[in-house]
């Protein structure tokens, strides 16, 4: 049961803010007016809690703690809040609810906002506030959820979306990504709102699908392969009318952690070592069956079939939402190798050599592309040498956090190509031999899109639809992110 | 809705100040309400907009009250709702217009258009104003009864609404046995969702009044209720799922195969990829489970996989929220998950929340590697199996040091602290003890002060290693340990082993003469730490400063004793500094050396510097107890904040269908009164266990955090705590409160076998001889279970003796008696004349148990009694006993 939901901006000022549970406005003083005590039981929070979690919130990082968990409590009041395209979504409550339920709550409230306005930042809530009350009364009465699906909303919600211009702002989020190069696709199509119409008119019958995939690999100072993992989505946005049915087939051979139809009592303890032999799975798995650890379905997905032709059978509600997610820690090949290496060069001097090379198809190109390396705390200045010819290379030694970044924002990493950095630091102090110690490990970003990493694949998207001249629209896109990509020293 | 102070400031720089506008506004909309000429509404809509954008920002908009009603007499649906949104803003505040508006909204809630009934409806039970309940009443009956489930769903709200503005007017109407109808028959998911919240709230609420609400409220736990909402589940929305779910949770089965039923029943549920309702499953199947030791397991195998994909498939935020549940886990069964180590490895972009919760987990999982070793028989595990997991140990302890080099330092230092409790829990701790030398040489001085206090508690565990440790310890300045803590932790080591480190008496005599410094320092430290906000940090960080100096004094003897022609000097030296110390416990410490070296300087060796014993296990920073309330509360902010929740709740906020509620309220009335002791059982083994230094921080450090619930736990802690401290300057036996403990515990004993049946106020026929045990165990969580369950055996009215009456005055006198006679108190609270009383007690050579219920009230001298039993036919002569027991009461 929620008390309050409010929507901060980066600043701490207040966009949004609801009370589901406000009694009692009438105090003792003004029964000569007529009107009653209205005493609550249901513990209010207080007006001010806004401003006691911001600065809790500011605070907390100030103090060296880090950052502010999703969940902390002040003076009996829980707070609860994610970070959505730099806005803090919150909630509040006195009662021990279920902390996912609240966290997943907030997350879907942003995620409707901006199904309904395409496009979820500062200035499209302030236009739109009055459409974000309204939504707000429906998913949310007296504190409990009533509904947090686009679908169902669109029947309730009425107020037309004020759009705001797509191109002025940098979109957030995975959506993003494919706005930059990839002239196939439109770009402005996910902003689009879910109900909003098209200047033209009519809407334009299309569905989108993506593949999503996080890799995070740990290299080793051989370049040893430490930890991999591929953390992937299959995200949907519809915008198709008549809700018809979607069939959508992965991998024929794909193979799935284990049966999720066991029953209890009937079987013999469960073998511990499936998932051991999962993780080492042969070094030569680069081919041959895409194998997951596990994965889970929006409820709408229908399963009937998955286990015997791997295929996902869904109504696409409206808006935005993930069909399936999985995870994977077959080996698979790393699209970059980095190396890196660090040598003392003198007394107060070293010396530091990066290597990225792209072991992905040269069909294929990586952007928004940054290397990151932290330094020793001493290291007062770095010169930098890029290789002769290199265009749209950016080199930075941030002073602040003895950072050295390596990017490629202009440019693009084609696949096969390999690129290399020297930089030279000077130091303030002698480093006592310690220098790889206290410095590292690399760290890179980067964007592929057409590439993921798994193998895993959509073979078809079927829409079934009554009349045959209308063709709806259908993307299907790959995408692979860093998600903790790293090289030690 | 609440305009925001902020928006008024940040709303545009360019604000109209109201008035003119306003008027204007008026006016306009005046012309508008007449006519009914074509595109009239989308007019409207323009100057609604207008209206609410102002009353967004703060401008006051209310004197248009009369013509916004006038002009939402419309079927536009948008001009309505944009009314209703001012309409529900005005009214809060505009009494005077609350009652203007009810007769607008209903006429609304009668039209044709179901869309408008529901949300005429909604805006008419959130006026929420007392005197106007009666008009609420007649569209709540007919919204309850309406044939589109969008009305009903709204009115079901609306009766939950009501009854927190009018509970006698809601229960009157008899609204709840409605939303019970309603609940059982209505068609949509989303109404019987709505019936089932609301009447969680209004039965849990009332039970405590009423009897019939208590029992309606336990039907809502009743087999055919529990299988109609399971056998639906997927009808209903994800966020009722949950709702269905948290109640099945609570459902005791009958049988084994009821189990197995429900389990294959919701089996699907863990494929779901909203985390709340993959939780909410998982805590259906270890609730449902927990009796089954070998299912429990199986289902700790099933649920792995489904939260580590959660983990990574949602925000940081989502997988905080999943992490914080599979910490619990991986606490309560660390070997089921030693396999899977890996996945808690810190990414470097994760926030330091996640990193922390992963390095714990870490850190157990490489606990249990050792337990495989030992317990490898019983475990059946092949050599296979085990290999890997030794070698991923020592992966996780590489994993761990890669982590201590990192630029994010409080990760550092955790990443540091869970090396070393994986050092202090294994046997072959050779690679460990390598790593934490290195720390030592990394010259960072975090790093430094953190890697001294482990290696000072691994040479309390392990003192063969004290030739390895010393010689690079030796080697450190201690200038260059900023850190109190570190600071103390090398004192500690040059006291403890300055026969074996040439300059110990120099490196001491050394800080010695700067005893002023350590002074000056925490001068300077106090008024940083008072410019800063937090107190918590100014009082640890004194603490620890004055922990320097008192180590330094110890420290100083112990070498005296062992070297003392080299130490004479500098103790000398030492002594007038603690003397001279303004802080009292340096102070203290210094004369008390002082005398104790005036009187016998070879009785002083004995009480300063003993012979140790090696510490064989540092005490755990929770006991089991709280453990397990944290674990039956699982999938709540319980497990967040790894807390039970009465330690950060008060009373009616732990979630609907607590029992404990009840428990929890009597208790904390206890804490309001001041009068009663917290009932709960003192764990006599926390007091065996040694605290470690860093540990002992670390334990009191969050817990005393300003709650106002005394928990047993940690009083235990503290006089621990403080016992180490004495033992450690004193006798060096930590085995003495635990002497204590048990000698008290024989004298329960003898009170309470010798208990005399037969009194003159109840001459009741001698039992066959019932006996109790005198150290009777039941967490309250079983309590509160059992007393769900049993029926109640017996109900007595007592009366008490005047002299009784008199002693209640103390309730915990009442408490400790009954103690006396092998009857525990469980919880307790109330205020004079009404006292409420839990009790149990169990049989001495049977697990049975007696659970009581008894209220005293001291003006009328009587006390009611409820008995439930697991054995009823023993409930009589257990009356007997109790009833015996509580006349004996402050009769001397």
């Amino acid at each position: 049961m929620i008390s309050q939901f409010f929507v901060l901006s980066q600043r701490g000022d207040n966009i949004v803010f609801r009370d589901f549970t406000e009694l009692a406005n009438y105090c003792m003083d003004e029964v000569d007016v007529g009107m009653g005590l209205v005493v609550s039981d249901r513990g209010e929070v207080q007006k001010g809690s806004a401003e006691i979690f911001f600065r809790k919130v500011k605070f907390w990082k100030e103090d060296g703690d880090g950052d502010a968990p999703p969940v902390f409590t002040v003076d009996g009041v829980n707070y609860f809040h994610v970070k959505v395209a730099g806005l803090l979504f919150v909630a509040t409550t006195r009662v021990n609810v279920s902390p996912s339920l609240v966290l997943e709550l907030l997350q879907r409230i942003a995620r409707v906002v901006k199904d309904y306005l395409g496009i979820l930042n500062e200035e499209s809530l302030r236009k739109n506030f009055v459409l974000v009350y309204e939504l707000l009364d429906e998913v949310i009465d007296f504190g409990y959820v009533q509904t947090t699906s686009t679908e169902v909303l669109k029947s309730y919600v009425l107020n037309e979306p004020i759009v705001i211009d797509a191109a002025r702002v940098p979109s957030l989020g995975p959506a993003a990504i494919f706005m930059q190069g990839n002239k196939r696709m439109p770009g402005t199509a996910v902003t689009k709102s879910v109900v909003a119409n098209e200047p033209g008119g009519r809407k334009r019958e299309e569905i989108f699908v993506d593949i999503i995939e996080k890799i995070s690999v740990t290299f080793s100072s051989s370049g040893y392969i430490l930890t991999s993992e591929i953390d992937g989505t299959i995200q949907m946005k519809s915008y198709l009318t008549g809700n018809p049915e979607v069939r959508l087939a992965l991998n024929d051979d794909l193979g799935i952690g284990r049966g999720g139809s066991s029953m209890y009592g009937n079987l013999p303890p469960h073998d511990i070592s499936v998932l051991h032999h999962a993780t080492d799975y042969g070094n030569s798995s680069v081919s041959g069956p895409v194998f997951l650890d596990d994965c889970n379905f929006h409820e709408s997905v229908h399963l009937d079939s998955f286990e015997t032709d791997r295929t996902l059978t869904l109504v696409p509600s409206d808006g935005e939402f993930p069909v399936m997610n999985y995870r994977m820690t077959q080996e698979f090949k790393p699209p970059f190798r980095i190396n890196a290496l660090i040598e003392e060069a003198g007394p107060l001097r070293a010396e530091v050599i990066l290597k990225v090379r792209a072991e992905f198809s040269s069909s294929i190109t990586a952007n928004t592309i940054l290397v990151q390396m932290p330094l020793p705390t001493y290291t007062t200045r770095v010169s930098f040498e890029l290789e002769p010819g290199a265009v749209g290379n950016t080199t930075d030694f941030k002073e602040a956090s003895k950072r050295l970044e390596w990017g490629f924002k202009k440019a693009r990493i084609v696949g096969g190509s390999e690129y290399t950095l020297r930089a030279k630091l000077t130091f303030s102090q002698e480093s006592h031999g310690s220098i790889v110690k206290e410095s590292g490990p690399v760290s890179m970003t980067f964007t592929i899109p057409m590439y993921n990493a798994s193998r895993l694949q959509v073979k078809y998207l079927q829409i079934a639809k009554k009349s045959k001249t209308d063709n709806p629209y259908r993307w299907v896109r790959y995408v692979t992110q860093a998600n903790s990509y790293v090289a030690r020293l | 809705m609440a305009p925001p102070a902020q928006s008024q400031r940040s709303a545009s720089p360019s604000q109209p100040s109201g008035k003119g506008e306003v008027s204007d506004l008026k006016s306009q909309l005046r012309q508008l309400a007449g006519s009914r000429s074509p595109g009239v509404d989308d007019s409207k809509r323009d100057l609604f907009k207008k209206v609410i954008s102002y009353m967004t920002i703060g401008i006051d908009v209310s004197s248009l009250f009369g013509e916004m009603v006038m002009c939402s007499a419309t079927s536009d649906i948008v001009l309505k709702k944009m009314c209703y949104l001012y309409v529900g803003n005005y009214a809060k505040v505009n009494p005077d217009l609350a009652l203007l508006t009810i007769n607008f909204l209903q006429r609304d809630c009668k039209d044709d258009d179901p869309m408008i009934r529901g949300l005429a409806l909604r805006s008419l039970c959130s006026l929420r104003v007392a005197n106007l309940v009666e008009y609420l009443v007649g569209p709540l009956g007919s919204g309850l009864k309406d044939n589109n489930s969008y009305v009903r769903t709204v009115a079901v709200m609306g009766v939950l609404k009501l009854y927190h503005i009018s509970a006698s007017t809601c229960i009157d109407a008899d609204f709840p046995a409605m939303l019970k109808h309603l609940m059982l028959n209505d068609p949509d998911t989303q109404v019987v969702a709505n019936c089932l919240s609301a009447l969680q709230e209004i039965w849990g609420s009332e039970a405590s009044t009423s009897e019939e609400a208590s029992r309606e409220r336990e039907t809502l736990l009743s087999k055919p209720l529990v299988y109609y909402l399971l056998n639906r589940i997927k009808e209903f929305s994800e966020w009722a799922q949950c709702l269905v779910l948290e109640l099945a949770a609570k459902y005791v089965p009958s049988d084994g195969s009821e189990i197995f039923d429900i389990m294959n029943l919701l089996e699907d549920r863990l494929q779901h990829a909203n985390g709340a309702v993959v939780l909410a499953t998982i805590k259906v199947f270890l609730q449902l489970t927990l009796s089954m030791a070998d299912v429990h397991q199986q289902v700790y195998e099933r649920i792995k996989a489904p939260l580590l994909t959660l983990v990574s498939s949602g925000s940081p935020e989502q997988s905080y929220a999943v992490l914080s549940h599979l910490h619990l886990l991986v606490m309560r069964a660390p070997f089921i998950f030693s396999s899977d180590y890996k996945h808690f490895y810190c990414q470097y972009n994760e926030p330091s929340y996640v990193k922390k919760l992963k390095l714990e987990m870490l850190t157990a999982v490489a606990n249990e590697s050792n337990t495989y070793e030992i317990g490898l028989q019983a475990k059946m595990l092949s050599w296979e199996n085990l290999d890997s997991v030794v070698v991923g140990d020592l992966v996780s302890v590489t994993e761990l040091c890669e982590y201590a080099a990192n630029v994010d330092i409080p990760i550092a230092r955790e990443s540091i602290r869970a090396v070393g409790k994986i050092a202090l829990q294994q046997y072959d701790v050779n690679a460990i003890v390598d790593r934490l030398l290195q720390f030592l040489e990394m010259e960072k001085d975090y790093v430094t002060a953190e890697a001294l206090v482990l290696v000072k508690d691994l040479l309390r565990k392990y003192p063969q290693w004290s030739q390895d440790c010393i010689a690079v310890v030796g080697n450190i300045s201690s200038k260059n340990i900023q850190e109190p803590k570190g600071k103390a932790a090398l004192i500690w080591m040059l006291g403890e082993y300055s026969q074996d480190m040439h300059d110990a008496p120099y490196i001491l005599e050394s800080l010695i003469e700067n005893w002023d410094e350590e002074d000056s320092a925490e001068v300077g430290d106090l008024i940083s730490y008072v410019k800063g906000r937090s107190y918590e940090k100014f009082d640890r960080y004194t603490g620890l400063n004055v922990l320097v100096r008192l180590h330094l004094l110890t420290a100083v003897m112990k070498c005296f004793f062992k070297r003392p022609p080299e130490t004479q000097k500098t103790l000398g030296a030492a002594l007038a500094a603690g003397l001279a110390d303004f802080h009292q416990d340096v102070h203290d410490r210094a004369l008390f050396y002082y005398r104790l070296l005036q009187y016998n300087i070879s009785v002083a060796e004995r009480v300063v510097n003993p012979p140790k014993q090696a510490v064989s296990v540092f005490a755990d920073t929770q006991s089991s107890e709280i453990k397990d309330r944290i674990f039956d509360e699982f999938n709540s902010l319980s497990v967040v904040y790894e807390k039970p929740s009465y330690m950060f709740t008060d009373k009616e906020h732990r979630g609907p269908f607590e029992f404990s509620d009840e428990l929890g309220n009597l208790s904390m009335g206890a804490e309001s009164t001041g009068t009663v002791v917290p009932a709960q059982r003192v764990e006599a083994n926390d007091k065996d266990l040694l605290l470690g230094t860093s540990e002992k921080e670390d334990s009191r450090g969050p817990s005393t955090n300003g709650s106002a619930y005394s928990a047993p736990a940690y009083d235990t802690s503290s006089v621990s705590a403080s016992s180490q401290m004495l033992s450690e300057l004193v006798i060096s036996n930590s085995t003495v409160p635990a002497h204590a403990s048990q000698s008290s515990l024989a004298i329960d004993d003898l009170l309470g076998l010798g208990l005399p049946v037969a009194t003159a106020t109840a001459p009741a026929p001698s039992p066959p001889s019932l006996k109790l045990n005198s150290k009777a165990v039941l967490d309250p969580s079983t309590f509160q279970q059992k007393w769900r369950q049993l029926p109640v055996s017996l109900s007595q009215e007592y009366s008490i003796s005047p002299q009784g009456v008199a002693a209640l005055t103390v309730p915990q006198s009442l408490l400790r008696h009954m103690q006396g006679h092998s009857i525990h108190c469980i919880a307790s609270g109330g205020q004079s004349p009404n006292f409420k009383f839990f009790f149990f007690a169990q049989k001495a050579e049977a697990s049975s148990a007696f659970l009581v219920e008894c209220v005293l009230n001291t003006s009328s001298a009587k006390a009611q009694i409820k008995i439930k039993a697991d054995d009823q036919s023993a409930s009589e002569a257990f009356s007997a006993l109790f009833q015996s027991a509580l006349s004996e009461f402050s009769v001397p």
